[in-house]
């Protein structure tokens, strides 16, 4: 099996609103696939329907030849140890050191000696930078710090699959660059599948394989970084240029002005 | 029509307030169930005892002892109208074993440990930590919540007795070395009187179930808060109000059922 990801026929909605719908993706094994789209296209919805977090009303989600809602939990939690995940906001335990963060996922699934959780941390913390940072606080490290140790905590298992959720989003340009090169290093070094959303082009085209763009819950045009730069397609055109209007309006829909002030009929 | 509505809404309310009282049962049974493999890691539930007794232990501490002085005071008036200021002793013991020492612990308790465990596991929710931990494949509930459960359940009736110990300690205070009265009647009294089975063995299982109770409710209450800082807030007055009204519902049920000879 070339995906380790596969989505067929996606529907999901909260009661009458429609999130997704008709989804067909596939993330090949080793690559990084981005999936880009504006705020509330659903992305991050679909990151979380892999992660089996959410059910969908309709379509089917295969990790590693699974599906992922049709397992019980006991499963469920055994698939998910395959997976890292890296939350917007890093997500990180507050009340633990950046050292015993990134422990967390070893103690709570191996029985591996304490030494030996010491040595696989610090060469986390290494990957991404942060061994000297191994004794502060997440209150002590900056924004884009939280995010790497974040990194290391979702890679701590080698999981063959990791998910990106917004990885980007409120970093200084140096950061955006560290981050970036840090997705695509860890996607080399592990082997392993990256899943990539984020709405930050310039970071998401450059480290990316194939690139999904999703717009009101459905996609609207895929392919490789180099395709979607020279795409004619006016959502893709509007999304890579930064275009204040074209397919999403820059007004939210309603009224017009001259009806809202009574000019015309 | 009128009274149609009404009656349409009332259902509503009360099919609503069903539901929710099911879903935290079910919750409750939830915290049950993954307990089990809990007692493989005593150290999870200890440091949690750690945290959650050294949350109230001065607030308890302070509290029993102005009790006791107040109890003390309170009871010599009273007493000494009758000639029986001997009993002073007893009453405080009493007073303390049977009721005061678990229902005020309890309510010390929501309103100290219970709000800090609620606005703790909601603050975990909001900063999507109990949903990076489910992706970690490790269940919230089994890692986090029922430490805290039963660490609550253990912690409550350990406050309790040194809630009464030093109510006691501030009763003798205020009765025999303040007022006078009679050291050995003081303490021979309270010997006699009080029942170790009757009295403090049934304070003690009044604690353990105001423990189970509040420590459930804050953690619910955190559980269930919106991942916003407006329903963190709120869901921390309620559980303040809610695990209060359930002490003094318990209370009354468990005195009726404990005293009734």
């Amino acid at each position: 099996m070339t995906n380790l990801v596969e989505i067929r026929d996606l529907q999901f909605g909260f009661a009458e609103r429609s999130i997704l719908s008709g989804l067909q993706m596939d993330f090949p094994r080793g690559k990084v696939v981005a999936v880009m789209g504006g705020s509330g296209s659903g992305k991050t919805t679909i990151l979380r329907l892999i992660g089996g977090q959410l059910t969908p009303q309709a379509g089917s989600v295969v990790v590693d030849g699974q599906n992922v809602h049709q397992l019980d939990n006991r499963a469920l939690y055994a698939l998910r140890r395959k997976m890292g995940m890296l939350f917007q906001h890093g997500a990180l335990f507050t009340d633990l050191t950046v050292f015993e963060n990134v422990a967390f996922p070893l103690r709570e699934h191996t029985d591996l000696p304490e030494e030996l959780i010491r040595d696989l941390v610090l060469m986390k913390l290494h990957a991404v930078g942060l061994r000297n940072a191994a004794q502060l606080k997440p209150a002590e490290v900056s924004g884009g710090m939280a995010r790497r140790v974040a990194v290391a905590r979702a890679i701590a298992l080698d999981p063959p699959l990791i998910m990106y959720d917004e990885p980007f989003a409120g970093l200084d340009p140096i950061s955006k660059g560290v981050t970036a090169n840090l997705i695509r290093k860890l996607n080399i070094a592990l082997g392993s599948t990256s899943i990539l959303v984020s709405h930050d082009v310039q970071e998401s085209l450059l480290i990316a394989d194939y690139v999904y763009f999703l717009s009101k819950g459905k996609i609207v045009a895929h392919g490789t970084p180099e395709q979607m730069r020279v795409s004619d397609d006016p959502f893709v055109r509007q999304f890579v240029n930064a275009e204040e209007d074209g397919p999403v309006p820059f007004h939210y829909p309603g009224n017009s002005l001259a009806a809202d002030l009574g000019l015309g009929a | 029509m009128i009274f149609l509505d009404m009656l349409a809404r009332l259902g509503k309310a009360t099919r609503e307030w069903l539901a929710q009282i099911g879903y935290a049962v079910r919750s409750f049974f939830t915290i049950l169930a993954v307990s089990g493999g809990l007692w493989r890691r005593p150290r999870l539930i200890i440091e949690q005892i750690h945290f959650i007794g050294n949350y109230s232990l001065v607030i308890i501490g302070v509290s029993g002892l102005f009790v006791g002085l107040v109890l003390g005071l309170q009871g010599y008036y009273t007493l000494n109208k009758y000639g029986a200021e001997q009993a002073l002793g007893l009453l405080v013991a009493l007073s303390l074993t049977r009721e005061l020492g678990p229902v005020v612990t309890a309510l010390l308790f929501a309103g100290r440990a219970g709000t800090s465990l609620t606005a703790e596991i909601g603050l975990m929710k909001a900063g999507e930590q109990l949903a990076a931990m489910e992706m970690m494949a490790v269940n919230p509930i089994q890692r986090v919540l029922a430490p805290r459960f039963w660490a609550g359940v253990i912690a409550m009736p350990i406050l309790a007795t040194i809630f009464s110990a030093v109510g006691v300690l501030g009763g003798y205070i205020v009765g025999v070395k303040l007022i006078g009265v009679d050291e050995g009647a003081f303490w021979s009294q309270m010997q006699s009187g009080v029942d170790v089975w009757a009295d403090i063995a049934n304070g003690v299982i009044k604690s353990i179930v105001f423990g189970v109770a509040v420590t459930f409710v804050a953690l619910f209450q955190g559980y269930e808060a919106k991942a916003t800082p407006e329903d963190v807030a709120r869901a921390t007055t309620r559980t303040v109000v809610i695990s209060s009204l359930a002490v003094w519902w318990l209370d009354f049920l468990m005195t009726a059922l404990m005293f009734n000879k």
